[in-house]
């Protein structure tokens, strides 16, 4: 079973988190129009490799965070607060 | 060599030593008038379809690893057509059409058994729900059955009815037509009947990116083996769609998810109909070894690894045993997970992307064997013509830009 580490919790088990998919997307202005908007709700990276995306320790704490994690090893790379932004890592855009 | 009782017969008396290879492993040639990207069931058949409906035979299905080695392979077999809306109610039951006839179409037993699909009801707003879908595929035009507890527990007497259950069955609906079909099958059936037309399968093939002609056309792929010239390359890769966008430039809306699957050893028949939970988050059917193929809800985290999580596997024997305690002592012998691509409307792509000259199916999600014969046929005619089916035309990429979402989450079955 894969573990996350809470920032205020440390490490859990999975099924007490809640996955909120990719982290670090900016919502466009109101007028940036139809394609902007599509791209920002619905388009991601959706990589095979390092992934940037945000936890919520939903039956703990309750509070979210992000992590790196590999999406085929499932190995978590960093944890990092969510208003923080992403250290450096190898195999990140 | 057709395939017949017959045949059978002949092998009999000669110890089985006539039958051929089912198809060809063939070098690549240096140029096709179109190549495939997936050698999974929507590849095989967009192949075959490109032969059969539009005579093109210069066409190669290029595979990474072997034939039906991704989500056609890993998927629980169930077949149905229980869509909500109209647009979704057409392609999926044009596909259980095309199910319907081919084993004989094919020329291979694909073993489909319509032996009905039952949705179970565990609450009060469940039945709601289930009476609202039941009447929307009467709207569409396809077969419907709203079921009581006690004639949900004469289709299912495995099924624990007792008020005490943990999740009391209220009742249910079932699709008389629905039911299971052999998933490797498919594939085979669908790479020989293509093959035989002359269609070319490259597996051990692994496509590592897209080669560019004046504006950006696509004019074929590099691959391990060397470069393939095309005139129209399509993608039909599933949960890979996003790594083979990435090579060509551009994004899709899909997320990329486990979704697991498991089966016991093997009992006498118990179970004769597919029974999906999507409450309690299980779904179970009896294969015709015996063993209980169980499935249950998606690894709710982007992934690539074809695994799937421990947590999930518990959560879906839990809720499995809820239902059939009977099942409780049987062991699990095998478990693994498909890479399914989930998009925001759990409905498909098929069309164009913003690279001329290049094709992509996707976007079945959790749902994409029962959709083979549709998904192909259909992928098969736009990238024969440049022109969308009409049964694909509302499932193109621009929804995501206009809004027009076509969302089945619900009728996808099972938790997204």
């Amino acid at each position: 079973m894969m573990q996350l580490r809470c920032p205020w919790c440390g490490a859990r088990d999975e099924h007490e988190f809640v996955c909120g998919g990719t982290t670090h997307i900016r919502r466009p202005d109101p007028s940036a129009g139809d394609v902007a908007w599509g791209e920002y709700l619905f388009f991601r990276d959706n990589p095979k490799g390092v992934h940037l995306e945000r936890w919520r320790h939903a039956y703990g704490c309750g509070c979210w965070f992000n992590i790196a994690r590999h999406t085929v090893t499932h190995e978590v790379l960093a944890v990092y607060g969510i208003n923080e932004l992403p250290p450096a890592l190898s195999g990140v855009p | 060599m057709r395939y017949s009782g017959l045949a059978l017969l002949r092998g009999a008396l000669t110890r089985h030593r006539h039958w051929p290879q089912a198809w060809r492993s063939p070098q690549p040639k240096a140029a096709y008038d179109i190549i495939i990207v997936g050698g999974g069931g929507h590849g095989l058949a967009a192949a075959y379809y490109l032969a059969k409906n539009h005579g093109i035979t210069s066409v190669a299905v290029v595979e990474r690893g072997w034939l039906g080695g991704g989500n056609t392979g890993r998927n629980t077999t169930v077949v149905r057509s229980n869509y909500l809306y109209p647009e979704s109610a057409r392609l999926y039951d044009f596909s259980l059409k095309l199910y319907e006839g081919l084993s004989r179409e094919l020329n291979y037993n694909v073993m489909l058994s319509q032996r009905g699909h039952v949705m179970l009801a565990h609450t009060r707003h469940d039945l709601e729900s289930i009476a609202r879908w039941a009447n929307a595929m009467h709207m569409n035009g396809i077969e419907a059955e709203l079921l009581t507890r006690d004639e949900v527990g004469e289709l299912i007497p495995a099924l624990d009815l007792s008020p005490e259950a943990r999740y009391p069955v209220l009742g249910g609906f079932m699709q008389r037509r629905g039911g299971t079909a052999r998933h490797d099958a498919v594939a085979w059936a669908y790479a020989r009947a293509a093959d035989a037309l002359g269609v070319d399968i490259l597996q051990e093939c692994e496509v590592t990116g897209f080669t560019r002609g004046p504006g950006g056309r696509v004019t074929g792929v590099e691959t391990h083996r060397g470069p393939i010239k095309a005139e129209r390359v399509g993608i039909a890769a599933a949960g890979h769609s996003s790594v083979l966008a990435r090579l060509a430039g551009f994004r899709l809306p899909v997320t990329s998810y486990a979704l697991q699957a498991m089966v016991t050893e093997p009992l006498k028949p118990r179970l004769d109909k597919v029974v999906i939970s999507p409450g309690t988050g299980a779904y179970v059917s009896q294969s015709d070894k015996g063993e209980m193929v169980i499935g249950g809800s998606l690894d709710l985290f982007p992934s690539y690894a074809q695994r799937g999580s421990f947590a999930v596997l518990q959560s879906v024997v839990a809720a499995t045993l809820a239902l059939f305690p009977s099942f409780s002592r049987l062991r699990l012998l095998r478990q693994w997970a498909g890479i399914v691509d989930v998009v925001h409307d759990s409905s498909p792509i098929i069309g164009a992307t913003p690279v001329p000259g290049l094709y992509i199916n996707c976007g079945w999600g959790t749902g994409g064997f029962k959709a083979i014969p549709a998904g192909g046929w259909t992928f098969a005619h736009v990238l024969a013509t440049g022109r969308n089916h009409e049964l694909a035309e509302p499932f193109q990429l621009e929804r995501f830009i206009t809004g027009r979402l076509i969302d089945e989450a619900a009728a996808s079955g099972i938790a997204h």
